[in-house]
């Protein structure tokens, strides 16, 4: 399992073969989260966002039959359309990859202390935390 | 009993400080007792943490609820919902 916080890019292709293991892996799925729009700035909460992330990654790979993970989240000045996260599951089959991938990115944008300041026009405001992102995460609970 | 405060983002600018070691006294033991004591700080302190003001809380970089007892050399980290991802 691999979690880091970062303020360096990402090779989403570099950290997906790296998965690819010695022949029991049969699916990856990952997911990449870009900047849109408008530039901004990831503080995050150093330590307690690579427990956090840790946490969740266990516990997907609890839920479902996981082979391995790999997280990665960026801070720092970030400019539209540069990667923010990554996320890859390896797995036997598609069903285990694909549902751990979205577990893990639900669980990280409502548990993970990293908050986004969005810089507009000369003025910089944060961005606030949104009820869709505790519903998509409550989902999972409900479905246990 | 000693602990140690830490903001974040539009906390830790309301209140101009990313964090503080505080002495509190005896009676203040859970966090929902610690933000109540900030309040009575008066000015941002009121403001940030008073009324409705969606605050979340760590005790040792672990997410508690307000219930959440304290105990001395603690790291206490106060921020809004999170925005990550």
């Amino acid at each position: 399992m691999k979690i880091s916080v970062q303020r360096d890019d990402f090779d989403a292709g570099t950290e997906i073969r790296k998965l690819a293991g010695d022949g029991s892996v049969g699916a990856i799925a990952s997911f990449v989260g870009l900047v849109r729009d408008v530039p901004m700035t990831l503080e995050h909460y150093a330590g307690m966002t690579e427990r956090e992330i840790t946490k969740i990654a266990h516990e997907a790979a609890t839920r479902w039959n996981v082979i391995d993970v790999t997280v990665i989240h960026r801070f720092g000045e970030l400019q539209p359309a540069d990667q923010i996260v990554l996320v890859v599951v390896a797995a036997g089959h598609r069903g285990e990859a694909f549902a751990a991938c979205e577990f893990i990115m639900d669980y990280l944008k409502t548990r993970a202390p990293f908050w986004k300041k969005e810089h507009r026009a000369g003025t910089a405001e944060w961005v606030e935390a949104k009820a869709s992102d505790d519903a998509a995460a409550e989902r999972w609970a409900k479905e246990e | 009993m000693k602990v140690r405060l830490l903001f974040f983002a539009s906390l830790r600018e309301q209140l101009g400080t990313s964090g503080e070691e505080v002495d509190l006294p005896s009676e203040v033991a859970t966090v929902a007792a610690l933000r109540e004591h900030l309040v009575q700080r008066g000015g941002a302190y009121a403001k940030a943490f008073g009324g409705k003001a969606l605050v979340r809380a760590a005790v040792n970089q672990d997410m508690v609820q307000p219930s959440a007892r304290l105990k001395a050399g603690d790291e206490v980290a106060f921020f809004p919902p999170v925005t990550g991802g």
